[in-house]
């Protein structure tokens, strides 16, 4: 059992959100349910991860956390403030402390900019410091994840997949979040990379006491990590609970499905090769 | 580095002048008839006085050596002979590139000048109202035919008098001042630069409003925008950048393009450039005169890809020269 600090970091609510899209000739409105309903809380210093198939609601739920979007109903309190009743500038300053990083890093990062501007940039859209302490602070960053110094001039598309995805992260750092939310954030990744920015993501999180969301369709990579699974299908999240129990008892039918669609090594040896 | 690509370019740009040239020698070759077969027909002028005229001009000679002649009096800078005006082409060419250059380069500019906000605007508002309303505006402009679109600028200009109907300086104007002078031409040029301005900025708008709305959509967009950034400061310092590489090229295609763009609004309202002579020239079979037009058009579209690849070099680092 983990022990938890009693004021959770994330809240939300009964939170809903919708897509609305237009007929492409007659301009009709179509309302799309994105999810409903949804109820998630996380704790100071987790793992969570939140699974489930594509279309699920999954990244849908997650721009409505990183505030790229807004829902449409619910609440949703993170660090003790209302997020939902704060618009434009009074939710700027929150926005620092939730970040996100995205599936693909190739498109995540902007191709003119040089990694050291890339990392830096968001101090200079919250208008942190001068530019010989932002450039000061991008390189401490850029250590951190493993990145040499002397990369500091190229350009994003100089660097392999795992190295971009490791910029990504340090752009996410640098403005010293408490939530840092995962979309997918290993699955353009090949194994080898994978585990190494896994282990890279545990250092800093032991080292910065961070909190993960994990959006994931993998319930293999999540078993290695997440401390909290919760469960989405169909815009809801039908289960969720510590990784151990719900690993070991799935109570909700889907997720029963998806743990036995999920084949071990092992298995698949025994039916191809027996 | 730098240095290195652009002479290459140059060079490459050499040969493919000169294939150009050799290919029109050619082509007009195969075209039946001389300047001098109208004469053919007159029954006062006897098949001796032609022959003499074609010996004369040079015309019964060989293709090979009409080329060798061809290519020493551009290196005179005279670009052959012109039998319909009995002068070098050159001199004649350079006065009326003068008065094209000036309307090509005005429409560019403000073809430009009208696309670059209406574009930027109309990818911003993506997907509102206001958005399609400019969409099927531009679309519109894009299926009304240019020469339906000049003949009415030319019926505004005759039915208002507010625009004078044709040519370049007013009767009695050279003996203005400078400036008043200046203001004459300038009168002048509007009609002719905005008909040739309004055919491609519907083109333009809808390239700049995709290319912008295609980096817009991406996910360092989306990144900076989790940050808080501003929606003006998104435009101009993340989307322009990464969208202006298909628009430089665009610039440069355009700037290639409106010399040819050009000779149907210089037939209709009379404006003294290249175009009216093309099409004397190629009605009366004023050979040279065709091929230095040809020549000049070419050396447009080439000098203006030059000119965007250097533009492209200088704004993305990602480019680079071998």
């Amino acid at each position: 059992m983990i022990a938890r600090p009693h004021q959770p970091l994330l809240r939300v609510e009964h939170l809903g959100m919708n897509h609305v899209q237009r007929h492409g000739v007659t301009n009709a409105r179509l309302i799309v349910q994105a999810f409903a309903d949804v109820n998630l809380t996380i704790y100071p210093g987790t793992t969570v991860a939140l699974v489930g198939e594509s279309g699920a609601g999954k990244s849908s739920l997650a721009r409505c956390l990183a505030l790229l979007e807004k829902p449409a109903e619910g609440e949703f309190w993170f660090d003790g403030v209302n997020l939902l009743a704060l618009y434009g500038r009074a939710l700027f300053p929150m926005r620092r402390k939730i970040q996100m990083i995205f599936q693909d890093p190739t498109s995540a990062l902007n191709p003119r900019l040089t990694a050291g501007e890339i990392i830096a940039e968001p101090l200079l859209i919250h208008g942190q410091g001068t530019k010989a302490q932002r450039r000061e602070q991008a390189l401490n960053v850029m250590q951190q994840v493993g990145l040499p110094r002397k990369c500091e001039r190229k350009t994003a598309l100089e660097f392999s997949g795992g190295q971009r995805q490791r910029l990504a992260i340090a752009r996410a750092l640098i403005l010293e979040p408490k939530l840092l939310i995962l979309d997918e954030a290993l699955s353009s990744l090949d194994i080898a990379n994978q585990k190494m920015i896994l282990k890279l993501l545990t250092d800093i999180q032991a080292a910065r006491s961070l909190t993960y969301l994990h959006i994931s369709h993998d319930l293999r990579l999540v078993s290695r990590f997440a401390e909290v699974v919760a469960v989405m299908h169909g815009g809801k999240i039908v289960e969720q609970g510590l990784a151990a129990n719900l690993f070991a008892e799935p109570q909700h039918p889907y997720t029963q499905e998806l743990l036995a669609a999920m084949p071990s090594l092992e298995s698949i040896c025994q039916e191809r090769f027996a | 580095m730098a240095m290195k690509y652009i002479r290459r370019r140059l060079v490459h740009a050499a040969i493919l002048l000169i294939a150009i040239s050799i290919l029109s020698f050619a082509l007009l070759q195969l075209a039946p008839g001389d300047y001098f077969d109208a004469m053919r027909m007159n029954p006062l002028i006897s098949a001796q006085t032609v022959n003499g005229l074609r010996t004369e001009y040079g015309l019964d000679r060989p293709l090979a050596v009409r080329y060798e002649h061809w290519l020493v009096s551009v290196l005179r800078g005279e670009l052959g002979f012109s039998i319909a005006y009995n002068s070098p082409v050159g001199p004649l060419i350079w006065v009326r590139a003068r008065n094209t250059l000036l309307l090509t380069c005005g429409a560019t500019v403000l073809a430009w000048l009208l696309a670059i906000p209406v574009g930027t605007w109309s990818a911003k508002k993506r997907g509102t109202l206001a958005d399609r309303a400019c969409g099927v505006a531009m679309s519109t402009f894009l299926t009304i035919p240019d020469l339906l679109l000049y003949l009415c600028l030319l019926l505004l200009a005759v039915r208002t008098g507010w625009f004078p109907a044709g040519g370049m300086i007013s009767p009695g104007a050279s003996s203005l001042g400078f400036w008043s002078k200046a203001k004459d031409v300038a009168l002048h040029l509007l009609l002719p630069c905005v008909g040739l301005a309004l055919t491609i900025t519907p083109m333009l708008v809808r390239h700049i409003r995709s290319a912008l709305i295609d980096v817009l959509e991406s996910r360092f967009i989306r990144a900076a925008r989790a940050n808080g950034i501003s929606g003006t400061r998104v435009l101009f310092r993340y989307a322009w950048p990464v969208a202006a590489n298909p628009l430089i090229s665009l610039l440069g295609f355009s700037i290639g393009t409106m010399l040819s763009a050009s000779v149907l609004v210089e037939v209709i309202l009379s404006w003294p450039g290249l175009g009216p002579l093309l099409v004397e020239a190629i009605f009366a079979r004023d050979v040279y005169v065709v091929i230095g037009v040809v020549m000049l058009s070419s050396v447009f579209l080439v000098a203006g890809n030059l000119f965007a690849d250097l533009l492209l070099l200088a704004n993305d680092p990602r480019i680079r020269v071998e």
